[in-house]
């Protein structure tokens, strides 16, 4: 095992505990635009897509592989974002502006 | 390590203390959109840092696929209905697992071009992302045409399905060993990558519409850990926190949801919940349907207006049914008069968890009015009216004592302890599960038929002439 791999590891490791500590404490209101939240952090893969699409793997295969990881990544990182905000943007205290 | 290598790690650990902290302040209503502002800030920085490491040699592509996926995700995010969300969700959902498993498929052509070494430790994580996110974005696929209802809701059962599930489950094991084991080839891996995703479609097939929120937060979970690991693929430290976030998170929000239903998260997976059995059949259509009272909306508006408390538990028939703005529109008026109004949230009412408070906050329902079940439940027997609208499963009794029922021992709320119960639905279909509700023939029941919108308008409009 390299020292490089070790760190990721311990990097993985430690993760998933935060992971489970940061969310322990969301209430179930805010499951469903908890839930879009991380759906649109994993959106992070664009950081991947950029590097594989940008690498100029030769040949039409790679191409393809490139530009459609970079469709997907975008739209799963934009619409992420966009549609938590959306529904965030909703969530008003009984003080708030009544319509 | 180069400077640049410097700056990049340094961004990246901005990036992931920006998606800790956002993350964390998602756990309060009052900070939840500085929490997605906060990630969606390091979301951008780790963005721009990229565009500058030196491994991009070729812009091109970048710039087509943020352009051409840029207005797909942000106008599918700004058009969507408040109520279609969930299957929303699982879109993006499937496109970051699609995402994650092409990153990993080019990694694998540098393999085969001998840009990367063909040893255990490039080709394990690369395999292993390429099926998660495989199966991530194929199960996604079928979870939003379940949603959408593109195809039945209902699960989707054979004779061996389980047999099947496993013979192709063992494909994707025996294609991965082959390739990590020296045959690393195309054909193998497009093999691999058929059979991940062919698993992903057939073990949602089984899963009834019912059970798709913990499904989605499942999948969404995969994906994290598909991402994770195209981290380790590409030794960046970002995409390693990042996904690991999603998928220690999802997992627990997962687990959380299949513990509000009292079911395990095997019993969801592979319990096929929901499907019509002959016995249960048979028993709805003996069922004692005709003893149910109807009542008028006036009957209705006079006991609301005149009642100290009332309490409305909705459910999915108002989020089809758009009526979310007619009941913040009842809830104020009987507020006018000075009735204490209410509302009892199941955890998984709708078809993901809070999928109520989300609409009820569009229709400008403060918060501090929602409350989550164990908070409420107590509240029911002081209760002069409870008005569910739409909602059937959670609110089921059978859950309660019926030992043979499909839903016996899931927590609901306790509407049938009010002294009055008033049920707004479309017609006496069952509900989602598919499973009769005896809280419809309780003496102190009244059922209110007809579209919900339309019938909740009327009663607000009732109750400010009473």
């Amino acid at each position: 095992m390299t020292a490089g791999l070790l760190v990721e590891l311990t990097i993985f490791v430690l993760s998933v505990f935060v992971g489970f500590e940061v969310i322990s404490k969301v209430p179930s209101m805010l499951h469903t635009p908890l839930m879009s939240a991380t759906n649109a952090i994993h959106g992070i893969v664009v950081v991947g897509a950029m590097l594989v699409a940008g690498a100029a793997i030769g040949g039409s295969v790679g191409q393809g592989i490139g530009l459609a990881a970079m469709i997907l990544a975008t739209i799963n990182v934009v619409g992420g974002f966009a549609v938590t905000g959306r529904m965030l943007q909703m969530f008003k205290a009984k003080t708030g502006p009544k319509a | 390590m180069t400077l640049t290598d410097t700056l990049l790690g340094i961004a990246y650990l901005i990036t992931g203390i920006l998606l800790i902290i956002g993350l964390k302040f998602l756990s309060s209503p009052a900070h939840a959109r500085t929490g997605n502002t906060l990630a969606a800030v390091g979301m951008v920085i780790a963005v721009v840092a990229t565009c500058f490491d030196l491994h991009i040699l070729t812009w091109p592509l970048i710039v087509i696929g943020a352009i051409v996926g840029a207005p797909i995700g942000y106008f599918g995010a700004m058009r969507v209905k408040m109520t279609a969300m969930p299957q929303m969700v699982a879109l993006f959902n499937g496109a970051g697992g699609g995402a994650a498993a092409l990153v990993s498929s080019g990694e694998f052509l540098r393999v085969l071009n001998g840009q990367q070494p063909a040893n255990a430790s490039t080709l394990v994580p690369i395999v292993l992302s390429t099926i998660i996110g495989s199966i991530s974005f194929a199960g996604s696929l079928v979870a939003f045409a379940k949603l959408q209802e593109l195809m039945t809701g209902r699960p989707i059962t054979y004779a061996g399905q389980q047999f099947v599930n496993a013979l192709i489950a063992l494909a994707v094991l025996a294609s991965a060993v082959a390739l990590v084991a020296g045959h690393a080839t195309s054909p193998i891996f497009i093999a691999l990558v058929v059979s991940a995703a062919l698993l992903g479609v057939l073990a949602v097939l089984p899963i009834g519409g019912a059970d798709m929120p913990v499904v989605i937060s499942l999948l969404n979970s995969f994906t994290g850990v598909a991402v994770a690991i195209t981290g380790f693929v590409l030794t960046n430290s970002v995409l390693i926190i990042s996904g690991t976030l999603v998928g220690a998170s999802g997992t627990l929000l997962t687990m959380l949801m299949a513990k509000a239903m009292n079911r395990s998260l095997g019993n969801v997976l592979f319990g096929a919940f929901g499907a019509v059995s002959p016995s249960s059949a048979a028993a709805a259509s003996s069922g004692p349907a005709a003893s149910v009272r109807t009542a008028s909306i006036e009957d209705v508006a006079t006991m609301c207006a005149y009642a100290r408390s009332v309490i409305i538990a909705p459910g999915y028939g108002m989020a089809v049914a758009q009526a979310q703005h007619a009941v913040r529109e009842l809830s104020a008026n009987l507020e006018k008069r000075g009735v204490d109004v209410e509302f009892a949230i199941h955890p998984v009412a709708g078809r993901m968890p809070g999928h109520m408070n989300v609409l009820l906050a569009e229709a400008n329902v403060p918060y501090s009015q929602l409350h989550e079940m164990d908070e409420i439940n107590p509240q029911f027997e002081h209760c002069d009216v409870a008005l569910v609208i739409g909602a059937n499963d959670v609110t089921n009794p059978a859950a309660r004592n019926v030992a043979t029922s499909p839903i016996y021992g899931m927590p609901i709320l306790d509407v049938d302890k009010a002294k009055a119960i008033i049920v707004f639905k479309r017609s006496m279909a069952t509900g989602f599960a598919g499973i009769e509700n005896p809280l419809f023939e309780n003496p102190k029941t009244a059922m209110l038929f007809g579209d919900a919108k339309d019938t909740v308008s009327k009663l607000a409009q009732a109750v400010t002439s009473v």
